[in-house]
């Protein structure tokens, strides 16, 4: 299996490890850009295709195919922010978000959806966003699912996607196929590990690649600090190396100096960045916001093998209750399945001892069933906070209110009763003062009592959004629909933080498809070339 | 610091202070796990993972200890706040007095009976203060990443184990 990533070291890429720099210095480019995940990828690659000199910078580790084993005591260390245990800052949500070149794009499930249209029409009604619309975007989505290869995916779904399409079919709950945005895929189930033969086309194996061809210079382990100003522009940015661990800082420090800077650092690195460097935010917008996509867990044991870590991790879903109510109504949640593997599964499960074991000796027929809330529109449904803790690091607080549990009860009802109807033995809601339910009946009692409370009810999360939003004017959002900031001139988000509220849907393409809008506006801009033919 | 360590249980054990990992044990940052947390730890891993070890005694404890170890270097991927915040956790409960007054654990880690221990974690999972019910959640999820990242305990619960042979 070929490595393009060390076959593009070997022909010269300009890759610095910044642990291994003896000493500190400045330098200078055109635009620098922080984070390698969905917008810093994008970004990379369209400003250098107009000519400019771009500067790359990300916390995280250059890794590739030839390191991605497949193991999760190696993939969580190396490949995602704390281990694969981000949490929040009351610990009650775990957050899974890459940290590596690529960011989480070189460790998602490559769900790929279009932003909804009734989440433009949202933005548009309450963050005065009129310039973005289904319509608007179409042809954004269409060039970057087609460079990213985001195509139907035409091999049958694995035995865990297949028990959420018979449940809900047999109760008449509409489901569709996932599009992947995968280019010769074995199927083997291991995305979240990093993809160890090279289908998946995240930003490591594509934008990135293009960017480094071109001249674009990558440091890896390296952490922005603090933006530096002169009046309305950012001046520099000052960043720490880190040790080789990842963890402690080396002592060295750089300087970049650049006429541009984009901030593409992720939902809770990006406001925290702003913060840190004390940017202008009168109306106290940044970090305000934050959304997760709040997800809880139902877990199945059925009567034959699922074996729910072989094939593609998510191809089917289901929109079914995401209607059932206004957008701005109680909280709608899309299922979708996640992959299981030893670790992921055991951490999430509740319980102990005996209790805990009975369920791993059941570990391959295991089915698992995510609900995605979608948090942000509610009224009350306000979202998480980021702000600067120990070191000046981030943290955020998100509040699990009451409009979340009654979501949650009723999606813990859905998933139970869609397991059942698939056949399901066993109904295990991930909840502390539950064992599970044998049948629909008890299941639908025993879950209607289920005090939802932090803690007791597992709640993950896979999506951060917002933090930095984006509005039609400084006091509704901290960016324009460009993902200009509102106070200082050359600066840009572009990244999943700019996003109003939550989307609905796995996020990677809509980051994908903004961020080409905003970045090819950028490279006109800069280059002085003509802007894009597309709206 | 002007307490030491008895004055402060004495004088601040309403519980919610003591446990608001404010940083006055481990101030130093992190550092390897001292023989009484790994006994902390063995006690730990040993009920939480009753059910899966085998019940013999002897070829129980070079698990525990493979187990304990996999949590050290778990906790040193982790950010230097959450290694402190560990680090914090962990060296209160190696102190007797929080060991019995917030672990209800009479006797030395090493002594505690898998049934004692069942009893401690079973009441901080349920317990009201948030902060308890936190460190249960990362007792459970430590103890059980290092179990189950190991290969060797993959038979047990059918799984394969990774495709091989086709790179």
């Amino acid at each position: 299996m070929e490595d393009p990533i060390r076959v593009g070291l070997a022909g010269g890429w300009k890759h610095i490890d910044a642990s291994a720099l003896p000493h500190s210095q400045t330098i200078d480019t055109d635009v620098l850009i922080v984070g390698t995940g969905a917008g810093g990828g994008v970004t990379a690659d369209l400003l250098s295709a107009s000519g400019l000199r771009v500067v790359l910078i990300e916390e995280g580790p250059l890794r590739s195919s030839s390191d991605f084993k497949m193991l999760e005591s190696e993939a969580y260390p190396e490949l995602y922010q704390e281990s694969a245990a981000r949490k929040t800052a009351d610990k009650a949500i775990n957050i899974l978000q890459g940290r590596c070149v690529g960011g989480s794009t070189t460790v998602n499930w490559t769900s790929s959806f279009r932003t909804p249209p009734e989440v433009f029409d949202f933005w548009q009604q309450r963050f005065g966003l009129q310039e973005l619309s289904a319509e608007s975007m179409s042809s954004w989505f269409a060039v970057m699912e087609h460079k990213l290869w985001v195509r139907p995916w035409d091999t049958p779904p694995n035995a865990n996607n297949k028990v959420l399409a018979a449940g809900a079919e047999k109760l008449g709950i509409a489901v569709g196929d996932i599009k992947r945005n995968v280019k010769g895929c074995w199927n083997l189930g291991y995305c979240g590990m990093g993809c160890p033969t090279n289908a998946k086309q995240s930003m490591l194996l594509t934008t990135i690649p293009a960017a480094l061809n071109r001249g674009a210079t990558l440091y890896t382990r390296l952490r922005a600090e603090r933006l530096r100003f002169d009046g309305s522009q950012v001046s520099a940015l000052d960043c720490s190396a880190l040790q080789p661990d990842g963890i402690h800082l080396s002592g060295r420090r750089l300087r970049f100096r650049a006429r541009h800077f984009v901030v593409a650092a992720g939902a809770i690195g990006s406001p925290a960045l702003l913060m840190r460097s004390s940017c202008p935010d009168p109306y106290r917008l940044l970090g305000k916001r934050t959304f997760l996509h709040p997800v809880v867990i139902s877990s199945a044991i059925m009567a034959h093998r699922v074996d729910a870590y072989a094939g593609a991790p998510q191809s089917i879903f289901s929109d079914h209750f995401l209607r059932q109510a206004p957008i701005d109504g109680p909280l709608g949640f899309k299922l979708e399945t996640p992959p299981l593997h030893p670790v992921l599964y055991s951490t999430t499960l509740q319980g102990y001892g005996e209790a805990h074991a009975r369920l791993m000796r059941e570990f391959t027929k295991a089915n698992v069933v995510l609900a995605l809330l979608r948090d942000g529109f509610h009224p009350e449904s306000r979202g998480g906070r980021v702000r600067l803790g120990a070191g000046r690091l981030p943290v955020l607080d998100y509040p699990l209110g009451e409009v979340i549990w009654e979501a949650a009860r009723r999606a813990l009802l859905a998933m139970a009763e869609i397991q059942f109807a698939a056949g399901a033995r066993w109904v295990i809601p991930v909840h502390e003062t539950t064992p599970g339910y044998t049948s629909w009946a008890a299941a639908r009692k025993g879950i209607a009592e289920l005090p939802l409370e932090p803690f007791l009810c597992r709640v993950v999360s896979a999506h951060v959004m917002g933090g930095c939003g984006m509005a039609d004017a400084p006091h509704r959002g901290v960016v324009d629909h460009r993902g200009r900031h509102f106070w200082l001139d050359n600066l840009s988000v572009l990244d999943g933080s700019v996003f109003p509220t939550s989307l609905g849907v796995n996020p990677q393409l809509s980051i994908y498809g903004l961020v080409a809008r905003n970045a090819s506006l950028l490279a006109a801009e800069l280059s002085g070339k003509p802007r894009p033919a597309i709206p | 610091m002007k307490f030491g360590r008895r004055q402060f249980l004495r004088t601040g054990l309403a519980g919610s202070l003591l446990l608001s990992f404010s940083g006055w044990l481990n101030a130093a940052g992190p550092r390897r796990f001292s023989d009484a947390e790994r006994a902390m730890l063995g006690a730990v891993v040993n009920a939480m993972l009753d059910g899966v070890l085998p019940a013999q005694g002897q070829q129980r404890r070079p698990l525990v200890a493979r187990t304990v170890d996999g949590i050290a270097s778990a906790v040193g991927g982790l950010s230097a706040a959450s290694q402190q915040e560990i680090g914090e956790l962990f060296g209160l409960l190696v102190i007797a007095p929080a060991r019995l007054m917030l672990a209800g654990v009479s006797k030395p880690w090493s002594e505690a009976s898998v049934a004692e221990v069942g009893e401690f974690l079973q009441s901080w999972r349920s317990s009201r203060l948030s902060l308890l019910q936190s460190a249960y959640g990362a007792l459970h999820d430590l103890t059980y990443g290092a179990w189950y990242g190991r290969p060797e305990t993959w038979e047990a619960i059918s799984y394969p184990g990774p495709p091989r042979g086709y790179f």
